[in-house]
């Protein structure tokens, strides 16, 4: 398959493989402790695990999975308002299909479907609003989710709505942005991360200053990187190579897709329509501010927050769950309390057991879970 | 309504569109049931000591139409071929119709012709039916039953549970063809491709890996939940691991460009005419042999039957990682990003 195998091919992954431990096993010798790696998305941690590189990484590199999977960390009662905007009867609403699973304080919008309410999975903003135009007795909401990454199709479908006067198609918007939470995480004071995988399609969007200003501000390595097996264990000897040099910067490993200036358009229309939230609540860590996004005055008949009253609840996560400290690398996922039982991929207590890309999800579906919780049980004792 | 009341015009409808394709000695002149000849069963070789198979399977497959194949097609093969991975030889099959109201007698002239032609495909008859026509809404369109009798001559044990340390793991040709096919039809998705459904009668197939080899210790069709659930119940049943080799899988360009721009996995699509085999090694050339005979160039090794503390089936990724393959939780459902 053109584009893809060319970004995977075993001869040159090993040949990584080992550049990277030559360069780790020293820089670990000096910390005396493993060179953290944050990959921040969750399409690298999907990719990490599916194609099994960390089994053979390196000892002296450790990845943490951080909150780069916006179904993961979308606050159950955002959730519960999407159950009560979809039970509306006059209401078709739409959503990506991962989003489906993730468990309300009540319901997910998987067993509201079954109760009777009309959610439909779509694969584009575009679908629903021609969803709304073939059905115009009916309220058509999109469920719009997602970082930077899915933000200008949002925004240039809500355009497409007001040029063509939809009336009945509006937007339950949970857009999410990356550079406050990367901030938040940074600022936390048990956070030890050397170095990110920064996400690749967010940076295609955004272009390379908003994380090349974090990386100057912070002195933290940081490298936009492609989603397939050589583009991350490239980036990985990248990062590597500017901690030995002691000149953390940010480089472009995934210029093949990301331009220096990001996808102009697309921010047009994204500052068209949407501007910051004061604050947004991010399940697992808690409000941050200035992480989210909202629909502009100028569209806000295309605002489903506007149009209904939803709940909008808080509602607290399950005390036994340790999401949070997951998503901050301070524990590994197979660490928490409740992995692997009762909180499992069928039965999702915390969010990151629901999409494919949380990384407890990702841990319980392709690696030996039981191998895991022997392991936690050995651990215990020495907590 | 007229259809399903039992009166006339139902009896139009079966005289026109079934019994024209289906009559045989088996069913004239219109009885309640198939008639079949003992002495019918009983020339059959090795039946002395042999079993009766009798399975059954409902289709309800959206869109009814797609490329490759159609839920007659779809409804004969998936009959004969869960006959047949039993080792048995499938002979004769039953067919109802459920269909809603309205729909199109074009349609229905078209998927009744193509049962037909499958069922001749595989060498089978179909002796017996039914017809209801529901109401509107009662039923989206149409849905077929069919049920099937197979014969499986003695000294013949094809079973779940037989997987032995050692074993190899064959699939007769490319994983996920009529998932990735089906996924690609569905109108909402726009995707241009010339993939096509794998759906097809495998009973000669097995039987002449059957004839190439008495070392076959398990036989499933890969079909809801593809390959992946179907070695985790070999896996589970016979109480055994089982290694893949990413390497080894084959898997269409097509099928993987639909998987990768939807976040799919091939392991999990719906196969309707791909079997999963699981052969004594010293076996394993043979059967591969006897199956690119009978034009499955595609048939290959992919793993192979591992002692393991609890059932599990794992892949050797193509960077030599190994990642679990579970049993999926639900659907599989596209990714966002």
């Amino acid at each position: 398959m053109k584009y893809v195998d060319e970004f995977r091919q075993p001869e040159k992954a090993e040949a990584l493989f080992k550049a990277i431990d030559n360069l780790a096993a020293p820089l670990s010798d000096k910390l005396a402790r493993a060179v953290h790696i944050m990959e921040f998305c969750g399409g690298h941690t999907h990719a990490i695990f599916r194609f099994g590189l960390e089994q053979r990484l390196s000892k002296s590199v450790e990845l943490i999975h951080g909150p780069g999977c916006p179904v993961c960390v979308l606050p159950m009662g955002r959730v519960d308002d999407c159950v009560a905007l979809a039970e509306r009867p006059e209401v078709i609403f739409t959503t990506f299909g991962d989003a489906m699973r993730v468990p309300g304080s009540q319901k997910s919008l998987l067993q509201a479907k079954a109760d009777g309410a009309d959610i439909r999975m779509v694969y584009s903003p575009l679908d629903a609003l021609n969803l709304a135009k073939k059905n115009p007795d009916r309220e058509v909401i999109f469920f719009a989710l997602g970082f930077e990454t899915t933000m200008p199709s949002t925004a240039l479908t809500v355009l497409q709505a007001a040029e063509g006067n939809i009336s009945n198609f509006s937007l339950f918007c949970n857009h999410i942005t990356t550079v406050p939470i990367l901030e938040s995480l940074l600022d936390s004071p048990t956070f030890n991360i050397d170095g990110f995988v920064v996400p690749g399609h967010v940076s295609m969007v955004v272009g390379e200053k908003p994380f090349a200003t974090i990386a100057e501000r912070y002195k933290k390595p940081m490298v936009i990187t492609g989603f397939e097996p050589l583009d991350i264990l490239q980036s990985l000897h990248m990062l590597l190579v500017q901690l030995q040099s002691g000149k953390p910067c940010l480089e472009n490993q995934y210029a093949r897709v990301v331009q220096k200036a990001g996808n102009i358009p697309g921010l047009m229309a994204m500052q068209k329509v949407f501007e910051l939230r004061e604050k947004f609540d991010w399940r697992g860590l808690g409000e941050i501010d200035k992480s989210g996004v909202k629909i502009t005055e100028e569209y806000a008949a295309f605002d489903a927050e506007r149009k209904f009253a939803v709940p909008n609840l808080k509602v607290d996560d399950p005390h036994e769950c340790q999401c949070g400290e997951v998503l901050k690398g301070e524990i590994k996922p197979w660490q928490c309390k409740v992995f692997g039982a009762p909180c499992t991929p069928q039965n999702p207590l915390g969010a990151l057991m629901v999409s494919s890309e949380g990384a407890c999800a990702a841990y319980y579906s392709f690696g030996n879970t039981k191998e895991l919780l022997d392991k936690r049980q050995e651990a215990r004792p020495s907590k | 309504m007229a259809h399903g009341a039992g009166g006339k015009a139902m009896k139009d409808l079966i005289e026109e569109y079934l019994v024209g394709q289906f009559a045989g000695k088996f069913s004239a002149p219109l009885e309640d049931q198939a008639r079949i000849d003992l002495s019918e069963i009983l020339k059959h070789d090795n039946m002395q000591g042999g079993k009766l198979a009798f399975t059954t399977d409902s289709y309800v497959i959206f869109p009814l139409f797609f490329s490759g194949g159609d839920i007659g097609r779809l409804a004969v093969a998936g009959t004969v071929n869960d006959l047949s991975v039993g080792g048995a030889k499938p002979l004769y099959l039953s067919c109802s119709l459920i269909i809603e109201e309205g729909f199109a007698l074009d349609d229905l002239r078209k998927i009744v012709a193509s049962m037909y032609e499958t069922a001749r495909e595989a060498g089978v008859a179909i002796v017996t039916g039914d017809t209801k026509v529901v109401e509107k809404g009662a039923a989206d369109k149409l849905f077929i039953n069919t049920a099937g009798i197979g014969l499986i001559p003695f000294g013949v044990e094809i079973s779940v549970g037989a997987a032995k340390v050692g074993d190899s793991i064959i699939i007769n040709g490319t994983i996920g063809d009529h998932g990735a096919s089906i996924v690609a039809s569905r109108q909402d998705l726009a995707l241009e491709t010339s993939i096509q459904s794998d759906c097809r009668p495998l009973n000669h197939l097995i039987q002449s890996m059957l004839v190439a080899s008495s070392e076959i210790h398990c036989l499933r069709d890969a079909t809801r939940g593809g390959v992946a659930t179907v070695l985790n119940e070999f896996a589970e049943a016979s109480r055994v691991g089982i290694r893949l080799y990413e390497n080894a899988l084959p898997i269409k360009d097509e099928t993987r460009g639909i998987c990768e721009i939807l976040g799919l996995d091939p392991l999990y699509l719906a196969n309707e005419g791909k079997i999963v085999a699981v052969v004594a090694a010293q076996s394993a050339g043979v059967v591969l042999d006897a199956m690119k005979q009978q034009g499955f160039d595609q048939a290959a090794i992919i793993g192979e039957v591992i002692a393991a503390e609890s059932p599990q089936v794992t892949m050797k990724t193509i960077f030599g990682g190994e990642k679990m393959i579970d049993l999926l939780t639900g659907d599989q459902l596209p990714r966002i990003c």
